[in-house]
Order: structure tokens, then C-alpha cells, then sequence
């Protein structure tokens, strides 16, 4: 029942009936664009929203700026500079990768690197313990321990 | 040795990157127009219709541009400072009314007082878009070439204002 519930409320999510205006176009493509640039620019009132998602003025006027520059016949990379000269790299939820941006954008392979060499050291530590020399005493309480558990494990 | 510090240094990297981050503004985007011209507009003037205001008819002048709106509720917090800063007769204050009603915006400055040498209304929030507004209240300090050199989101305070706009603003007016 609760999850029929969380289905309901998931499906009529504010989020899901926020961008309210009708836009006509005349071409289908124009329409495919501004339905990506809408979901590209961010609200910068509601940072962690999406133009689309954000009924906040702000997203209001800029959804109508995309709207016009489309139909004044501006591609989607005209739009998107004119965003971010205004607003910055940050208007975009899919920055250019530029110096600037460049952390971002090369931080999570460098963090995956840095794990996969910790992966590698720890492993290869590992496989070093088991090659260690055993003493003659060390041998005979090994094959004592073997005997003990198979003993165990075939009762 | 390495096994024992390699925790306290991953550690303290940690400490140090989230501290830096808690200590970060959100709401602090850097302006990609700083140092750049301000962006045209011609906008009518509040309270005299018929006129309108260029931004080349300011050049020449350093000026503050100043977004404000009678519904933006910390445009009251740094509404005395911009009073005070008036009185000075120190720059040129142009206020940009953002997104507001004619009536309630001159309601609001008979109320408050009105700080401004003249007040432009950009009601489409065009120019707003053009000058990067996200937050009112946000100050723009414009130099004598119309080169925006400084820009401050949110209300400013007594200290902004003694610290950084006014010893900003004297810099520009000494500038050729």
C-alpha cells in the first residue's frame, strides 16, 4: 500500500507539472532543442534545480529567453554562450571542459585512479604474506592446525 | 610507519576539503562580467514617464547600479546603507527596479527614502538576464569607461560598504 503511495505521489511530483507554459513551434526539431536546453540550464535561484523543473521567476524569464532565441533561429550553442557570459559556467548543468572546469571534470578519474593503485598495493601485500619462509616449528603447527580443522570437517 | 599515518593524512586532506567547503558561499557565483562592459539597455524612468535612460548616457561616470524591488525583503536591509551613501554625494546611484509595479516601487521609496539620482524599471526582467541578476538585491560599481569592476550579490552591509565599495568607488574617480 505504501508503495503505491510513494508511486502516486512520485508520479504527481511538483516537479513533473512545474514547466506550465505552452510553447508553440513551428519546427519539431526547435522543440527538441529547447526541451534539452531547459533541461541543461540551471535555476540559479534554486541551484540544485533544472529551468525545467523551477517555477522560480527567474526560470520563468530564462525558459522565455531560450524560447525567443530559438525562434529568432539561434542554435543551442548560441543559447548556451549567451547563458553562461551572463550567469557563468556554472548556469550549465554540463560545463565546457576548459582550465577552469577542468577539476571537475578529471577529479573523479583521478580519484579512481588513486583507488585502483590503493587496490593494487593492497592486494599485492597480501599475496606477499603468503609467500613468507616458514620455520621447521611454523611447518609442523600448520599441518597440526590443517589436521585439526579437516578432522572437524569431516565430522 | 607509512600504515599508521596514511590514515591521519587521508584524514586530515579530508578535514581540510570539507572545512573549505563548509566555509563556502553557495550563492557566491563569480560574475563573468566582471571586468567586462555593462550590457546596453534603455529603460524607462520610474516616475517620469515618457523618459528613458541609456546606459551611455552614464559613461564618463563612475555609478553604482543597484537592483532593487519593493518585494525583495533584504533590499530593506541595505536600504539605510544606500541612504547613508547618498548623503555623500560620492557617485552616481542608479537603482535598477527589477520586476516591480510602478505604484508599489514608488510607494516603497517615499516610505524608505529614496537614495537613488534616478531609478530605471526593468519589468520583462530583461536586463536582468543581461546583467547576470539571480538574487536581489545585487550591486554592480561601473567605471568612467563603462566597465563593470565589481560586483556584489545580496544585500551590502555597513562593513562592505566602508571596506570595499567606497574605497573601490575613490579608485575609479581617481582613474583617467
Amino acid at each position: 500500500m505504501n508503495f503505491v503511495k510513494g508511486l502516486v505521489l512520485l508520479v504527481f511530483s511538483i516537479t513533473s507539472y512545474a514547466a506550465v507554459e505552452y510553447r508553440k513551434f513551428d519546427q519539431p526539431e526547435q522543440e527538441a532543442v529547447y526541451k534539452i536546453l531547459i533541461e541543461e540550464i540551471r535555476c540559479l535561484v534554486c541551484q540544485n534545480q533544472t529551468i525545467a523543473d523551477s517555477n522560480a521567476e527567474l526560470a520563468q524569464d530564462l525558459r522565455r529567453q531560450v524560447y525567443e532565441m530559438l525562434q529568432q533561429g539561434k542554435s543551442k550553442d548560441e543559447i548556451a554562450e549567451f547563458m553562461t557570459q551572463r550567469y557563468g559556467d556554472f548556469v550549465l548543468y554540463n560545463p565546457p571542459f576548459k582550465a577552469k572546469t577542468g577539476l571537475l571534470w578529471i577529479g573523479p578519474i583521478v580519484f579512481l585512479f588513486i583507488g585502483l593503485v590503493m587496490l593494487f598495493l593492497f592486494t599485492r601485500r597480501k599475496r606477499n604474506t603468503q609467500n613468507i619462509k616458514l620455520s621447521e616449528d611454523e611447518i609442523k603447527q600448520k599441518t597440526k592446525i590443517k589436521n585439526l580443522l579437516n578432522d572437524e570437517a569431516e565430522q | 610507519m607509512f600504515k599508521y599515518l596514511a590514515p591521519l593524512v587521508l584524514f586530515i586532506v579530508m578535514a581540510v576539503f570539507l572545512a573549505l567547503g563548509l566555509n563556502l558561499n553557495p550563492r557566491d557565483i563569480p560574475s563573468p562580467l566582471i571586468n567586462q562592459p555593462a550590457p546596453d539597455f534603455s529603460l524607462p524612468v520610474l516616475g517620469q514617464p515618457g523618459r528613458s535612460l541609456t546606459k551611455h548616457a552614464l559613461m564618463g561616470d563612475v555609478w553604482i547600479f543597484n537592483v532593487w524591488a519593493s518585494w525583495c525583503g533584504s533590499c530593506r536591509i541595505e536600504h539605510p546603507i544606500f541612504n547613508q551613501l547618498a548623503k555623500k554625494k560620492l557617485v552616481t546611484l542608479v537603482g535598477l527596479n527589477y520586476k516591480d509595479e510602478p505604484e508599489a516601487a514608488k510607494q516603497w521609496l517615499a516610505q524608505l527614502g529614496n537614495p537613488y539620482d534616478i531609478s530605471v524599471m526593468d519589468q520583462e526582467g530583461r536586463t536582468g538576464i543581461d546583467y547576470g541578476v539571480y538574487g536581489v538585491p545585487e550591486t554592480f560599481i561601473i567605471d568612467k569607461k563603462g566597465i563593470i569592476r565589481y560586483k556584489h550579490t545580496g544585500p551590502v552591509e555597513v562593513n562592505d560598504m566602508q571596506n570595499i565599495l567606497i574605497p573601490l568607488i575613490k579608485q575609479l574617480q581617481a582613474e583617467i
